[in-house]
């Protein structure tokens, strides 16, 4: 019952969230606006079922990967940056034509995708933790071990690039 | 009972009982620390400083809020208001007792029953970090910024052991959802011993419960990995520039999460609500004695004509027949399914909270990078080392 009206509520958040990311002239601003949109994400994958990634997006994403963005803008101590001149020029410009792309998205999914059966809550029934863990164990176990490995040369390449000359 | 309704009720309920008990908290740990360093602790408001928690809050609420005019002031008011709805909100998972039937109504003690109960408490703990760094950063003040920086790096760093140690006994339980990681724990072997995931399984789980206790403690700043909010090293860390309610936010989030984990770690390692030897043994008459004989202890003391203050020669009979009454309540038949494990569920995490005061009384803090050298190259490694044996066990068994 109250599916619908939480649905839209997160996703307005989200995308405000979202808009508000793009506009801040601070980075820390900014970066807190991207961990609402994070949130906001977790509960919409709560909603369709999605409990464990809606747990780990919280624990990883937004607990652990923004934390380290903010320490990173914190340390470096980034300030506000500058407003650009020129704003109701390039504003004038752009919001129609943002308008336009929305608008023939829109049309284009409307019209060219076929009509499929409105999402029921609740129907999804295997987002717990055993069932996403079986099926990364058995069906997505290649994927998985290369997405590891990946994660390990990104963290050796960050260790290469960032250690001083001895 | 209309769902909505009970629900609204048991949350009012905790909700009460968790704040009182994060205000009393404050008196615990002065009244201990006091006693441990040879001196009374909070004597004069009220009998023997009960009523210090109320004036505390009488004089942080009615205090003026300064805010500084260099602060962020929107990330500066964010700040505490973030640290205490997340750590206020952790205690929904927790159970504290099965299912009973109160006056005609069957609920489980307990606000929900997640699925991903511990997750649940992880995702809180993990958010919970930027209460502290956002506080730190928009007080415009290098020591809070320090503070607040080195606290979250603290924090993130032991999230890791916490985690890993965590996972251990899930591997032996199976399960994510406290309530059933309770119930698994019930029963007995030999008909004495009880099946706390301590004893448990083939490996019992002594080592995750104290590496989760020496992660607990870095989590939640406390005493040896206090220095972020440290009074000789950092004036007062990432609440030096917060004044009145803002700063009594913070104090509550902090004590809050003290008490969350130790619910935790009595929910998973201690095995719950179960008592510790069974009923048909006589544990159900542990209440009512401990408590009856603290009341009995009590009005002894007042019969004695001490030289005590005046108020003693009131407060002791007083609440020698509060304990008394107590007692009597647990020994009614119709409450006693509710009240036992109750007892025995506060009894657990009370002595992991007195074993946080005790530990604060008692040792030196650590140096900052004293303590990241500790978490990273000693906490982590045997934590996962403890992982590796418990699984290879559970794996051959």
């Amino acid at each position: 019952m109250f599916d619908v009206p939480l649905f839209l509520t997160f996703a307005a958040i989200a995308v405000a969230c979202a808009i508000n990311l793009v506009l801040q002239t601070h980075p820390i601003s900014s970066a807190l606006s991207l961990v609402g949109v994070m949130g906001s994400l977790a509960v919409l994958y709560l909603l369709l079922g999605g409990q464990f990634i809606a747990a780990v997006q919280l624990i990883v994403y937004a607990g652990a990967i923004m934390v380290l963005f903010i320490f990173v803008i914190m340390l470096l101590n980034a300030g506000a940056e500058k407003k650009p001149s020129r704003r109701v020029l390039s504003a004038a410009v752009a919001l129609p034509l943002i308008f336009t792309a929305l608008a023939l998205g829109a049309a284009l999914i409307t019209t060219q995708i076929p009509r499929t059966a409105a999402v029921k809550f609740g129907a999804f029934q295997q987002g717990g933790a055993a069932s996403v863990g079986r099926e990364l164990f058995t069906r997505y176990l290649l994927p998985f071990e290369i997405t590891s490995i990946l994660i390990l040369i990104a963290i050796l390449g960050a260790i290469v690039l960032a250690r001083k000359e001895i | 009972m209309n769902f909505y309704v009970l629900s609204l009720i048991k949350a009012a309920l905790v909700a009460g009982v968790l704040l009182t008990l994060c205000a009393y908290l404050v008196w615990i740990e002065r009244k201990v620390l006091g006693h441990i360093q040879l001196r009374p602790g909070p004597y004069r408001v009220g009998p023997h400083g009960l009523l210090q928690p109320l004036s505390d809050l009488i004089k942080l609420l009615t205090k003026e809020g300064v805010i500084p005019s260099t602060v962020n002031r929107f990330f500066y008011l964010l700040a505490p208001f973030v640290a205490v709805v997340l750590a206020l909100t952790s205690i929904v998972v927790i159970p504290f007792g099965p299912e009973v039937e109160i006056f005609g109504v069957r609920t489980a003690l307990g606000l929900t029953d997640l699925d991903i109960g511990i997750l649940f408490i992880f995702a809180l703990s993990s958010l919970g970090v930027y209460g502290i760094a956002i506080g730190g950063w928009a007080s415009n003040n290098k020591y809070s910024l320090l503070g607040g920086l080195r606290s979250s790096a603290q924090m993130i760093s032991y999230e890791l052991p916490l985690a890993l140690a965590i996972a251990a006994p899930l591997l032996i339980v199976n399960t994510l959802n406290f309530r059933e990681m309770v119930v698994l724990q019930e029963g007995y072997w030999f008909g004495l011993i009880p099946k706390w995931n301590i004893f448990a399984g083939p490996f019992p789980q002594i080592f995750s419960f104290l590496i989760f206790l020496v992660a607990a403690f870095a989590e939640t700043n406390r005493v040896p990995f206090d220095l972020p909010e440290a009074e000789t090293e950092l004036v007062g860390g990432f609440h030096t520039e917060y004044s009145s309610m803002m700063f009594a936010s913070f104090f509550m989030a902090e004590y809050a999460n003290i008490a969350t984990i130790c619910f935790v770690a009595t929910s998973l390692f201690l095995g719950g609500w179960t008592p510790l030897w069974p009923a048909q043994y006589g544990s159900d008459l542990v209440p009512p004695l401990l408590i009856g004989g603290a009341g009995l202890l009590l009005l002894y003391h007042a019969s004695q004509a001490l030289k005590t203050r005046r108020w003693d020669r009131f407060s002791f009979p007083v609440f020698g027949a509060v304990f008394l009454g107590l007692a009597g309540l647990f020994l009614v038949p119709a409450l006693k399914p509710v009240l036992v494990p109750l007892f025995w569920f506060a009894a657990k995490s009370g002595a992991l909270i007195f074993l946080f005061v005790w530990i604060r009384g008692t040792l030196p803090r650590f140096r900052y990078d004293q303590l990241m050298r500790f978490a990273w190259t000693f906490l982590f490694p045997l934590s996962v080392v403890n992982l590796l044996i418990t699984g290879l066990l559970v794996a051959l068994a």
